[in-house]
Order: C-alpha cells, then structure tokens, then sequence
C-alpha cells in the first residue's frame, strides 16, 4: 500500500522489480498498479525502474517518467522512516487545521514537504482523507487519525523521533 | 444464544479509536470468561458518537457511545449486553433524533451488517434486485432505471437510464462499467462508508448495470487516500467471486460479470469521468474532450457505462422496489434520496440520507446542530472545493439540483462544509486557485495558468494591493476560466472564488491590511 509504512522498505532491487513489474504485466492497463507494487516494495519508484517497466507495456520511457510524475502519491526517492500526512481540503479547515500545519512548521521546524535530517519523519500534505466530520485528521504511516489538535501532533513528531 | 456485539472498523470510527475499543472489548469479556460474538461493522454514520458500540437484544439493538477502553468494565458491569443502563446507553439507534427523521436506502444496511458477510447481506435485503435482473432482459432493466428518474449521485445529476441506454444500443462486444469511487471532494465521505459498510451493494449494483448493458467486466476506480476502503472491498469482491455472486456464471445463470477494484494514486482531477478512464488505462490522468461521450468510447475506446458509488448502490432498490416506490422521494427532478455529508465545523456530522427537498439550514440546524465551535455560521460550502459558498441568509436553500443552480451553486457529491465566523473568505478564495493549480491536469491553458494568476492575484488583494483593480481582474479571469476549459476543475473552480466575493465582500476589502504593509 503507497500509503503506509507499515513493513520496511527494501533497499531498491533491480531483479525483484523486474519480477514485480513481470507479474503485472499482462493486466490491461497494468502501470499504476505496478507502480503502487514498486512503491509499496521499495519505498519509492526508482529512475531504473522506468526502461523495465516501458519495455514490458511497450510503452515509452518518456510517458512512463509522465506518468510516475503525474500522481502525487509516486515518489522519486524515500521518504523518511515515518510518514505524517496532514490534511488541508476543506472541511479540515473549518475546524483549524492551517493552524495546526503551523505548529508543525513553527514548533517541530516541519514545514509540509520537508523531512527531518535524521531521515526519522517526513510531513506531507494531503486533500482529503473522507474523515470530514471528525476534522483535523491526519494519515500517520498509513493510520487514520481524527480530531488531532497540536498534542496529538507533539505525540507523534516525538513517537517518530523515538531513539530506535 | 451468544451475544453478539457490534463495533464499527468504518475508517472514521477506527480514527478516533474502534479498534482500541474493539481490542479492549475482547479482552474483557476473555478475562470474565463471558462468550460474546463481536461483528466489526461499517458506521451508520453518527460519527459525533463514534465508538458507537451496538448489542443485539431481545428488544432490538441497543447502542451505546461514544465508548472508550476505559468504559469498557464498567459498561459490563452494567449488564449492557442486555441493554442495561449506563450514562453511555444511548437507546435503540434508529430512535435517536439523528436517525429518526432519516429516509434510508441507499444507506439502509451500513453500520447494521457485517460487511463481508453474503448471506448477511441477503438478511438484509441483499441480492433482491440482482434476482429480480436476472429474469429481465437488458432493456427492461434499462426501463426500470429510466422510470425511477435516477440521476447519477457524483455531481453532474445526468439521468442514469439514458446513459445506459447508449451503452446498451452501442454495436460493440467489449463494453465496460466503471464505477467512480474517487471522492475527492472535501465534506463527503458517504462513497467511503458504503465501500466500508456495505460492499456487497455496490457489487450487486454494478452486476445489474453489467446485465443491463452487456458488459462482462468492471472497474471500481478507489482513491489511494482510502486505503482501508479499498482493502474491504477488495476482499468483498473476492467474497462474492467465491460465493458465485462474481463470474463466469452469476447466482448459477448464464450471466458473466467480474469486478477488478483499482487504486488511485492522489489525484483529484482523476475523479472527472475522462480523466479516470485515462488513470485506468495507465497513463497520467489527463481530460479527455468529449464527444466522443464515454457511453460511446470510453475505456480502451469500448462503450462505458460511468457511474458513481452512489448511482449504482440506488439501482438494487430499484430493481428490487419498483421504480415507483424509488421515484416516490424526492422533489421535481430531483427524485429519490441523496445521502447528505455533515461535515467541517458541525456539532453532529455524519450522514444524513433524505430525500431531495429539504433545506440546508434545516440540514445543518435539525440534524447538524449547529457549529462545534458554538459560534454562528459564516459560510456553507456544498458540493465540494468547486462549489460555491453560500452565506449564513442563504440556508432557505432546498436541497435539489435545480434549487441550488438557481443560486449559483450545486449539490454535487452533497458534502456540506460548514465554516463558523472565524473564517476568512479572501483565504478560502485563495485557497480555491491554491488547489486548482495543484490539481490541474494542465491540459486547457486557462485553468493551468489561470489558477496560479488567481491565487497571486487573490494574495494581491489580501495584500490590500490595488483591490478594486485585482477583483475585477479576477472577476475577468474567472470567466475565461469557466468558459475556456474542458471539465469542471477549470469550469468551476471560479465558483467558490466568485461566491466568496459576491457574498463576503468585506472580507476582500480589509483597510487594515493596507495599514499594515
């Protein structure tokens, strides 16, 4: 699953992607599950991956590259140990969460998109998790979280942060 | 008899702790050597008494909520497994004022049945409608649809029959449905809860769209942001292939239909119908101009039947009802029910499922109760981030597509976002160019560059910069936006701009600001 991260991912693998993308590869309109397979595999969608995969859909490598930078959910490198998502569509709003994208920014010096220099939590953005009528919510390494004020935020920055 | 206990695994339920309360539950009842059957559910969507935990007693479902662990001994030393009395005891569910007033039917089984249970789901009514297709010929079934006035629950509001129609009357073998499971919009989470909550019933409504227009396979497109959603109905369709519901030969007949549910990778645009074929297909999502229409070439350029969530989980009803009883809700064209979404600054949010034709203030007053924060309304946003706001005079509005054109906005998705007096609408205005630039495809110049120019031309008149100049620059932008691009990301991401200055003008118009640069 892109969005959690939950098993660790293993280091990028050219033989095992090949084999993951070979396992899609006859489903019609297989790119995007294979990309999730490569992501959820390794974390990330590494550039070696893209001549593997175009060269199985017989497509280019160019609309490959189109497609993994289309999607907000494909990155092109790891993220970090945790991923915290926080949401910014609307009904977040109504209920304060700009408020609690700046206490991230201001107290934790996470701004949205950035990852901590121990490589320990990555903060990104996210418009909508269908949690709307119990806003602000937020995605923890895949975990759902509702009604999150600034504690619950202090909690997880320090659960991720954690000496491992 | 073992009791049975009911605990929702809905994805809201589980953010603020079903699962802890599930495990605490467990535990519990284990170390009091108490036999209890504990049946993980989907939400009936009271999501303000989330835990909601329910048992079955002789007199009915009792609820109780919302549970934590730490209410878990006590509640059993109350005796709730036969509805004993605790400060938490709530009640029979479907008498509480948020449900009592309800019209369910798309949402009649969600938060009752355990959702990976078939023959749960025939107790329930389950599989009725699919029965009653599977003695019709395509075009009756078509009929049924058509006559119960159906009109697709994903925003446009296009009639359903005439959609299918085109499909079925299309010369092609290989035709395909799809179901648009990509709820992008912000307020609504009513796809979600069904995904979760009652799975079934969109297979069975995509199965009858299958026989209705020939078509032998269907995609279910699910965003990535409902990863738990996808996870459930995954395995619901793998249930329902095990169980002959799925297949070569569906419930025994000579009938072919299978289902491949297919994840997003988060992209709002990829909930526009093209832009999702496009998605399914492998490529980046980007507009597809119509025509030609998806009914005629849609996906791998076969005749498709595009429905959303909503549409497909309604046609059971119909098939099983009559399209009579169906057409019986609602309000001039506008018939049937809408599950409504209560959500953002609300004190009881959740789904309201009525037929068309109520208000919005009573929407949000009778049944949302107001704002969690206690202050007054500012502004409402229905139908996602591309509808317009409406301001606290405006709640007379009836819910139906007509009525809320008629105002300049529309029912969409029917999320409700309800902002108190603390919102600033310039920073909502802003906002609305903010998403459309991230979101866009970028295939009509207007909306790609026209959304970044907005949002700098908004933060202009945040600014205090030249503001009269800027709104009507705006105002000009906005047109070209609405009139120069393909789909509704450019066409009407204007219309939350353009409302939030027509309605909240002061808030455009700061001279402090000014003062403070």
């Amino acid at each position: 699953m892109s969005e959690g991260q939950a098993s660790r991912p293993a280091p990028w693998d050219e033989a095992t992607a090949a084999s993951i993308v070979a396992a899609r590869g006859q489903e019609p309109g297989a790119m995007l599950p294979i990309l999730h397979d490569l992501q959820a595999a390794f974390g990330y969608v590494d550039a070696a991956a893209v001549p593997i995969i175009a060269d199985r859909l017989n497509v280019s490598r160019a609309e490959v590259h189109g497609v993994v930078s289309f999607y907000h959910d494909f990155r092109d490198h790891p993220a970090g140990r945790h991923v915290l998502k926080i949401c910014r569509g609307e009904a977040c709003q109504a209920v304060g969460c700009r408020a609690l994208v700046d206490h991230l920014d201001i107290c934790h010096g996470l701004a949205t998109g950035a990852t901590t220099a121990d490589g320990d939590l990555t903060v990104e953005e996210i418009f909508c998790l269908g949690n709307c009528a119990l806003g602000p919510s937020v995605l923890y390494d895949g975990e759902l979280i509702g009604r999150v004020d600034a504690k619950t935020l202090d909690g997880l920055v320090a659960e991720a942060r954690e000496p491992r | 008899m073992i009791p049975r206990i009911f605990i929702p695994v809905d994805a809201s339920a589980v953010s603020v702790g079903a699962d802890r309360v599930a495990q605490a539950m467990a535990h519990e009842l284990a170390m009091r050597g108490i036999a209890a059957d504990i049946v993980r559910t989907g939400s009936r969507g009271a999501f303000f008494l989330e835990p909601m935990v329910e048992v079955a007693t002789l007199v009915g479902r009792v609820a109780y909520g919302p549970v934590t662990p730490a209410d878990i001994a006590s509640l059993i030393d109350a005796h709730f497994l036969s509805g004993g009395h605790h400060p938490l005891r709530l009640g029979p569910p479907e008498g509480l004022p948020f449900f009592a007033h309800q019209e369910r039917l798309t949402f009649s089984r969600s938060g009752i049945v355990d959702p990976l249970s078939t023959a749960d789901y025939r107790a329930h009514g389950g599989w009725r409608g699919l029965e009653a297709a599977l003695k019709l010929s395509g075009a009756e079934i078509v009929e049924e649809v058509t006559r119960s006035g159906l009109r697709g629950r994903g925003g446009a509001g296009f009639p359903t029959g005439l959609k299918w129609r085109t499909v079925l009357n299309a010369p092609t073998q290989q035709k395909y449905v799809v179901c648009n499971a990509d709820e992008g919009d912000s307020g609504t989470f009513a796809d979600r809860m069904l995904l979760e909550g009652d799975p079934f019933g969109l297979i069975e409504g995509m199965t009858i769209a299958g026989l209705a227009v020939g078509a032998s396979i269907g995609y279910v497109y699910i965003r990535s942001e409902y990863g738990h959603a996808f996870r459930t109905f995954s395995k619901a369709v793998e249930i329902a292939r095990a169980e002959g519901y799925l297949g070569r030969a569906i419930e025994g007949s000579d009938h072919a239909f299978d289902i491949v549910p297919r994840l997003g990778a988060g992209a709002y645009i990829c909930g526009e119908e093209t832009s999702m074929l496009e998605s399914l297909e492998g490529k980046r999502g980007i507009v597809r101009a119509k025509p030609p229409v998806p009914a005629l070439k849609g996906l791998f350029g076969q005749p498709t039947v595009i429905n959303n969530v909503l549409s497909l989980m309604a046609v059971p009803t119909i098939l099983a009802e009559g399209a009579e009883a169906y057409a019986d809700f609602g309000m001039g064209r506008s018939r049937g029910t809408l599950p409504f979404q209560l959500a953002g600054n609300i004190k009881f949010g959740g789904l309201v499922e009525k037929a068309f034709g109520l208000t919005l203030g009573e929407l949000i007053h009778d049944f949302g109760g107001g704002t969690l924060s206690g202050r007054p309304i500012k502004a409402v946003q229905v139908g996602g981030p591309l509808g317009a706001y409406f301001s606290a005079d405006m709640l007379d509005t009836p819910m139906d597509y007509e009525a809320f054109a008629a105002r300049g906005g529309m029912l969409g998705h029917g999320g409700v976002v309800v902002f108190d007096d603390t919102v600033d609408m310039a920073e909502q205005a802003r906002f609305a160019f903010e998403f459309c630039a991230k979101e866009s495809c970028g295939k009509c110049t207007p909306c790609r560059l026209g959304a970044t120019r907005g949002r700098e031309t908004i933060e202009a008149i945040i600014a205090g910069r030249d503001v009269e100049r800027n709104l009507a620059l705006v105002a000009d932008l906005a047109e070209v936006m609405a009139d120069g691009s393909l789909c509704a990301m450019g066409g009407l991401t204007p219309d939350p701009v353009v409302s939030a200055i027509r309605h909240f003008g002061a808030d455009f118009r700061r001279p402090f600001r000014t003062a403070a640069e």
